[in-house]
């Protein structure tokens, strides 16, 4: 994680039009291997569509994207997913009809044996502490167990970077706190983005904290450091001045 | 779970003996029809599966059905021979849905415009077909005689062997065993790795590509496999009449399969298998008298069902079966923990 080592993903004045709106604006963003980052910024700052962009879901309007060295904007989600990113993402993304041991399953599956993905779904099933609801359909669960199963299908897959879209949304306090515990779990050994609102839940686990706000990044710098910004603040309440 | 495997194993068996025993029981002519009503359930369920398992509704299934037929009539006069005109049966159907899923699934076409191409190439089939009247459209010795089309097909004969024709009761023995190896072949595949990728793409589709599965392919691959099913049934069907003509392309018969399989049921197996029966079964015998339109019936007992029934009959006999059978595990389990209990002996805690 020292400044000198390749990123492993980094993007080039990325951008993304949609008609008239620039959603994302130009965009030039590095993470290191094992970095976690957190991204905030208010509603509509162009963070999903971020996030889309890494994925393969969006085709960027213009702009570069590297991951481990390779040049990926614009390849289809499903290249970008066997290169090694994972996403959850902000609207819950989740086999609904099938149920929970399916769902990680179907993750672990991609990558192994059938018999290695059953034990893969078993080991991932109580590290999300479902183990005793996989026979249930993932439609059945709440909105923060489907938020879990839709995290234990990324860790299924083992990517080398976990993108996490708003994963605490919905959550309850308790929730939260498992989630940010799961998340420093995956930290030991993964690089995470994460985009997150609740202050609270950030101040539980971010290291650098980048801000986004119309589609441009605010600032980046260290959790303390940009919590206590001026501009950020304003951002936050939504005052205008530094559009 | 092992208890459903064992009900759907000893369903199996008593297929089997059914289907071993039907010619003894039944008249030649009930055979005969039985014999189509087979046929026609490979059709049901090459568009069960890519339908209901694989979220593809396509409304010209009976572009490859055709295709199968026609294929199966102009092979089987040039080769004189059952056998290979068989295998082009499923070969020529399965690459023309390649082709077809191809240009569609890899140019991102919607669902919607998928149902309408698929249409309009069903469409498109029937008139190139329909207007091969004259001499000069044959390949090798068949003629394909336009909205005429080909009488006296060469029948179905053993493997290899022209001369030995079959008889009615083994054309019998040869569809309703197609069937059953049909419905188990997709049954396996459907257990297997592949069929429940499939199932996944249909019910996320953008999920599953973020796990980095390719829709595209899944679904190309799935649409082959009914295009292949659907070429076999219509190797079937000419087989059970000898004779093929552009109707098998129709639309009629495109929108009966989508009946057939919205009343047995979608997203089953054995729901498409037992629409069509049915509704064949309900038409063969409207067909017999006079006093009402069979498709005004048909019709009727379609709004019956989406209105009553709109999951289909099989997945609601399924629902109250596993109600019944979960009721009955209830009380059983609160009849054995009321023993348990009584029989505990006083103060063995
Ligand atoms: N598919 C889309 N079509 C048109 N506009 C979009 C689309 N997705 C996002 N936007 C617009 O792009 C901007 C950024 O949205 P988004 O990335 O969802 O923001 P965030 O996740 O930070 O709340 C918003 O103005 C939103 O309305
Ligand atoms: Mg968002």
């Amino acid at each position: 994680m020292t400044d000198t080592a390749a990123p492993l993903l980094s993007t080039r004045s990325l951008t993304m039009l949609f008609g008239g709106v620039v959603a994302v604006d130009a965009v030039d963003f590095s993470l290191a291997p094992g970095e976690l980052r957190c991204l905030i910024g208010p509603n509509g700052a162009g963070k999903s569509t971020f996030f889309k962009m890494l994925s393969g879901q969006y085709v960027p309007t213009a702009g570069e994207i590297t991951f481990r060295s390779r040049s990926i904007a614009g390849s289809a989600p499903h290249e970008i997913a066997r290169l090694g990113i994972g996403i959850k993402t902000q609207v819950p993304n989740v086999f609904n009809g099938l149920d929970v041991h399916e769902n990680i399953w179907l993750a672990a599956r991609r990558r192994n044996s059938p018999s290695t993905a059953r034990r893969i779904a078993r080991d991932i099933l109580e590290r999300i502490r479902l183990s005793h609801r996989s026979m249930v359909p993932v439609g059945h669960l709440s909105h923060g167990q489907r938020q879990w199963v839709e995290i234990g299908m990324v860790l299924a897959g083992d990517p080398e970077l976990v993108l996490l879209d708003e994963p605490a949304a919905g959550m309850t306090d308790e929730e939260t706190r498992l989630t940010a515990e799961l998340i420093r779990e995956i930290n030991a050994s993964r690089a995470l983005i994460i985009v997150e609102h609740d202050i609270q839940f950030i101040r539980m686990i971010a290291d650098k904290v980048t801000v986004f706000h119309q589609g441009g990044i605010l600032m980046e710098d260290k959790a303390d450091t940009v919590l206590k910004d001026q501009r950020v603040r304003d951002v936050y309440l939504g005052k205008k001045e530094y559009a | 779970m092992a208890v459903k495997t064992a009900a759907q194993l000893t369903a199996l068996i008593l297929a089997v003996v059914a289907i071993a025993a039907a010619p003894m029981l039944l008249d030649l002519f009930d055979l005969i029809e039985l014999t189509l009503f087979a046929s026609m359930a490979v059709l049901a369920l090459s568009l069960g599966f890519i339908w209901g398992f694989g979220g593809i509704l396509s409304f010209g299934q009976t572009a490859f059905f055709g295709l199968g037929g026609y294929a199966y009539a102009v092979a089987a006069i040039n080769f004189g021979d059952s056998t290979p005109a068989i295998l082009l049966a499923i070969a020529l159907p399965a690459a023309f849905a390649a082709l077809l899923g191809y240009f569609t699934f890899y140019g991102r076409v919607s669902d919607v415009y998928f149902s309408v191409i698929t249409l309009t190439v069903t469409l498109i089939l029937f008139n190139v077909v329909n207007s091969t009247a004259g001499d000069e459209y044959r390949i090798g010795d068949a003629a394909l005689g336009g909205f005429n089309g080909m009488p006296a097909v060469p029948t179905f004969n053993m493997p290899f062997d022209p001369a030995a024709v079959l008889e009615p009761e083994a054309s019998w023995y040869v569809a309703a065993g197609t069937l059953v190896a049909v419905y188990v072949l997709l049954r396996l595949l459907l257990a297997s790795s592949f069929g429940r990728i499939a199932v996944a793409v249909k019910e996320n589709e953008v999920r599953a590509s973020l796990l980095g599965y390719d829709p595209r392919l899944i679904k190309l691959i799935v649409f082959v496999i009914g295009g292949a099913v659907a070429g076999l049934a219509g190797a079937l069907y000419v087989n059970w009449g000898a004779f093929v003509n552009p109707t098998i392309f129709g639309l009629a018969l495109s929108a009966q399969i989508i009946i057939w399989v919205t009343i047995g049921g979608l997203g089953t197996l054995i729901g498409p298998v037992v629409g069509c029966i049915l509704v064949q079964y309900i038409v063969s015998r409207i067909g017999t008298q006079q006093t009402f339109n069979a498709n005004l019936i048909l019709g009727a007992v379609l709004i019956g069902f989406v209105l009553l029934l709109p999951r289909g009959l099989m997945p609601t006999l399924q629902h109250i079966a596993t109600q019944a059978g979960s009721r009955l595990a209830y009380m059983f389990s609160r009849d054995n923990a009321g023993r348990a209990i009584a029989d505990r002996p006083a103060g063995a805690e």
